[in-house]
């Protein structure tokens, strides 16, 4: 048997079966599917706008809004406020609920993650229990719990539970004392302030005296000296010499309601709650599978190095583990911030309540008000994950 | 060698006193010390965790149990002015309503129907994720196609009427995929068999499908605005899963293709979408897709939250494929490219069969998170678990202190089994897979 391959020219191919030529075929199609389908969706729209009768444009921004929002951190009237306000009233509001309950969450869902590793049998159970719980139930759930369950049991005004210096709670929410500042409260920020920066030298000058000399120095007490001291001395001070620059003023319970103080609303107490227990789950799993990623050498190695168990965990662990940790974090952070959506459904006036809620239902322009606040969500998102990544860019291991 | 004579001259000539036996390194006790009370620290930490529970634990067991109402036909009996407890949870409203719960207000003598649903669906799931189950090509086939077919028949009762206008356009329709195949064929001078099979079986598909739908079986319409419940709930999470599994697959191996523009939009897509919430979604497709539409067009209005949870699970469904593809050893397509398979069939016989397998657990957790976000669709008005609790929370027949909480608990209760039941699923197979990789 012969089997002589005669190397002839090479066999005629269409240029049909060039894998560049199919590739751009492909695209072009793709193109075309989305372009006609741009183009459908938005000729039907003006169309369907036309007929009923709605302007298009960002103008309806600077129309008289003439309703109120319950809470507000800048100046917001129904009178006087326009829509372009309320949209910046509902992002404070989002940003402010998103901030503090990230703040919250960490603590909380560190708490638990160190706890499910712990060597006591009793707390690790709790903590699994807590985790396992929270996760696998809805936040909208829990929020709607939260609220209505909950702080819907508290009493009327008249009725207010009175918790101590100056916190009422009541079906309304929560009053404390409002701090007034006088005019010389600058000194007491000065010193903050002050405080912030001498505590960033002082660990700098530390860090470079232990690489130089290996001497150690308490970064620890110096640091809360400088933060929290130097302002409370500087408030003693101010007030020997008799300079008040925060006074407080406590609500007063009247008949049927109280008034002045600082009202705290139940709905942003229960979506706090509420995001903050749930985002704590999932973050306390995020910690524990970093801690876990940490080899046992690890913490063998620097136990031979003579470092204690709590140097260990400061100096080995948990450096090698935030790496781990830092990317889904972001993600939870990230998660956090969007859930806070949730807020329509109790009634906070976040960012979608406000504006993707009563303006979009006043005004009718779905298709600006739509826009704009997925243009929020995705900035605040694709922000978060930038400076994120330049964190991480600093955490990650650097090889050669 | 003087080692023997240098050594101090002491031999022991009694027995040493046997040290005490260890106190107890076994048993219950022992388990307690260890575990417990190793240290001051433990001992604090136990004790207070303990103090937490006492708190927390017997007040909640006495409100869902010892102090509730389990029988009841209204709020007489949950109230303390009527002469009923109060002090516990409320489970005689939840009995009472149990069927709205569950079917909304779907036709009362239709509900049979909702009841063979369910059981489709539960055959549907067990079928693909029991793992050792026969034919699961088949349990695909079924869970894709014949599923959803045969419960929009059962829901709505099918007979869509389409008229002989919409068959004769459907012929023409048909005849032109066909053409469209074989003159494909014709121009890349390959066998005409395979692409008339082809495109055959596409019209096929779709004839098959539009004909059930068409065909009237005698059952009656309900509309879908009587739809509501565990069912809604249980139909948003099903179509998201049917959709959102083969569009998400797509979606992932747009991002991973060589060609600029279809990555590009998929990665425009998927990061649009996994960047805002899915409650802004829901509004979009509640408020613009009857704008995108032409007039005379209405979409109804449970399907455009199906529509929406639909795309948003797609994109976070691509993301956990496109894990999966990239933990694909580079061989792997290599191998596949060498033997002479096209991209399809590299992806559908090689790929896909073994990326797929890695990420079950990823795309069992997505499902969970898609399960727990349909509550959402509740705040655009559609009546799924969480809003007929709140319908019947604010019914004047059960006006109770305690109602609010007992609904919400069962919501709660739900919500928990189904999702603790599937992440169970899931550390299964991951313990499973993980079997196969150990050494």
């Amino acid at each position: 048997m012969q089997t002589v391959v005669s190397q002839t020219s090479p066999p005629q191919k269409s240029f049909l079966y060039d894998p560049k030529v199919r590739g751009i075929f492909y695209q072009v199609v793709l193109v075309a599917a989305i372009v006609f389908l741009f183009y459908v969706a938005a000729t039907n729209a003006i169309e369907n706008l036309q007929r009923a009768k709605i302007a298009s444009g960002f103008g309806f921004l600077n129309n008289t809004a003439g309703f109120d929002i319950s809470q507000t951190l800048i100046q917001f009237s129904a009178a006087g406020g326009t829509y372009g306000d309320a949209f910046i009233v509902g992002l404070l509001n989002t940003l402010l609920v998103s901030v503090i309950g990230i703040f919250f969450t960490t603590i909380l869902g560190f708490t638990i993650g160190i706890a499910r590793l712990s060597k006591n049998w009793m707390v690790a159970k709790v903590a699994m229990v807590y985790v396992e719980v929270l996760r696998n139930i809805p936040l909208l759930v829990q929020l709607l719990f939260w609220y209505i369950a909950v702080l819907g049991t508290l009493p009327q005004p008249r009725n207010s539970l009175e918790m101590g210096a100056g916190f009422y709670l009541n079906s309304r929410g929560l009053f404390m004392a409002k701090p007034l500042y006088a005019s010389d409260a600058w000194v007491l920020l000065a010193a903050l302030v002050i405080g912030l920066v001498g505590t960033f030298v002082y660990r700098h000058w530390a860090r470079k005296q232990q690489e130089q000399t290996g001497r150690q120095y308490p970064v620890g007490k110096v640091t809360l000296a400088l933060v929290l001291g130097l302002p409370i001395l500087t408030w003693i001070v101010l007030a020997l010499v008799g300079a008040n620059p925060i006074s407080f003023e406590l609500p007063r319970k009247g008949t049927f309601n109280l008034t002045g103080g600082m009202q705290i609303l139940p709905e942003f107490v229960a979506l706090l709650l509420g995001l903050v227990t749930y985002t704590a789950a999932f973050i306390a799993e995020v910690v524990r599978a970093g801690i876990l990623a940490v080899s046992k050498g690890q913490s063998e190695a620097a136990g031979s190095l003579g470092l204690t168990p709590g140097q260990t965990l400061r100096l080995v662990v948990i450096p090698q583990a935030m790496r781990v940790i830092v990317p889904p974090l972001t993600s939870q952070y990230l998660n956090l911030t969007k859930n806070s959506s949730l807020a329509v459904a109790i009634g906070y006036p976040d960012l979608v309540q406000v504006f993707m809620g009563t303006v979009l239902n006043q005004t009718g322009q779905a298709i600006e008000v739509v826009v704009i606040t997925m243009g929020v969500y995705l900035t605040i998102s694709l922000l978060t994950s930038f400076i994120m990544n330049v964190y991480n860019r600093r955490v990650a291991i650097v090889e050669r | 060698m003087s080692t023997a004579v240098d050594m101090p001259r002491f031999v022991r000539a009694k027995q040493v006193d046997a040290l005490p036996p260890p106190n107890l390194a076994r048993g219950p006790i022992a388990w307690v010390r260890e575990n417990l009370f190793s240290g001051p620290f433990n001992t604090i930490l136990t004790l207070v965790v303990f103090y937490l529970l006492y708190v927390t634990v017997p007040p909640l067991v006495k409100f869902l149990f010892i102090d509730a109402v389990w029988s009841g036909s209204d709020r007489a009996a949950c109230r303390a002015d009527s002469g009923g407890s109060e002090a516990g949870a409320c489970w005689a409203f939840i009995f009472d309503k149990i069927n709205y719960f569950i079917y909304g207000s779907y036709t009362i003598s239709e509900r049979w129907r909702v009841n063979i649903f369910f059981a489709l669906l539960a055959i549907g799931v067990a079928w693909l994720l029991w793992l050792k189950a026969p034919r699961r090509d088949l349990g695909a086939v079924y869970f894709f196609w014949i599923f959803p077919v045969l419960s929009y028949i059962l829901l709505t009762g099918g007979n869509a009427d389409l008229g002989a206008r919409f068959w004769l356009g459907f012929a023409i329709f048909a005849a032109l995929v066909i053409a469209l195949f074989a003159f494909a064929a014709a121009i890349l001078k390959t066998s005409m068999r395979p692409a008339l099979i082809m495109g055959g079986g596409i019209v096929a598909v779709i004839g098959i499908t539009l004909a059930l739908v068409d065909i009237d079986f005698g059952l009656a319409h309900v509309p879908t605005s009587l739809w509501g419940g565990i069912l809604v709930t249980l139909l948003v999470a099903t179509v998201g899963i049917v959709v959102s599994l083969p569009f998400g697959i797509v979606l992932a191996l747009g991002r991973r293709s060589k060609l600029p523009i279809v990555r590009m939009a998929s990665v425009i897509f998927i990061e649009f979408v996994r960047g805002v919430p899915l409650i802004t979604v829901l509004i979009m497709a509640n408020t613009m897709l009857p704008l995108f539409l032409p007039g005379d067009i209405t979409v109804d209005r449970l399907l455009r939250p199906l529509i929406g949870t639909a795309l948003f699970a797609s994109a976070y469904m691509a993301e956990v494929v496109r894990g999966g593809l990239q933990a694909m050893p580079k061989g792997q397509y290599e191998g596949a490219m060498s033997l002479g398979l096209n991209y399809p069939q590299m992806m559908t016989l090689i790929i896909l069969p073994q990326a797929l397998r890695i990420v079950i657990p990823g795309i069992v957790n997505t499902f969970i998170g898609l399960f727990k976000d349909t509550s959402l669709v509740a705040i655009v008005g559609i009546f799924d678990l969480v809003k007929t609790i709140e319908a019947s929370r604010i019914d004047p027949a059960w006006a109770a202190p305690t109602i609010g909480i007992t609904g919400y608990a069962f919501a709660a209760l739900f919500y928990f089994v189904f999702c603790f039941g599937m992440s169970r699923y899931s550390l299964g197979v991951e313990r499973r897979l993980a079997a196969g990789q150990k050494r």
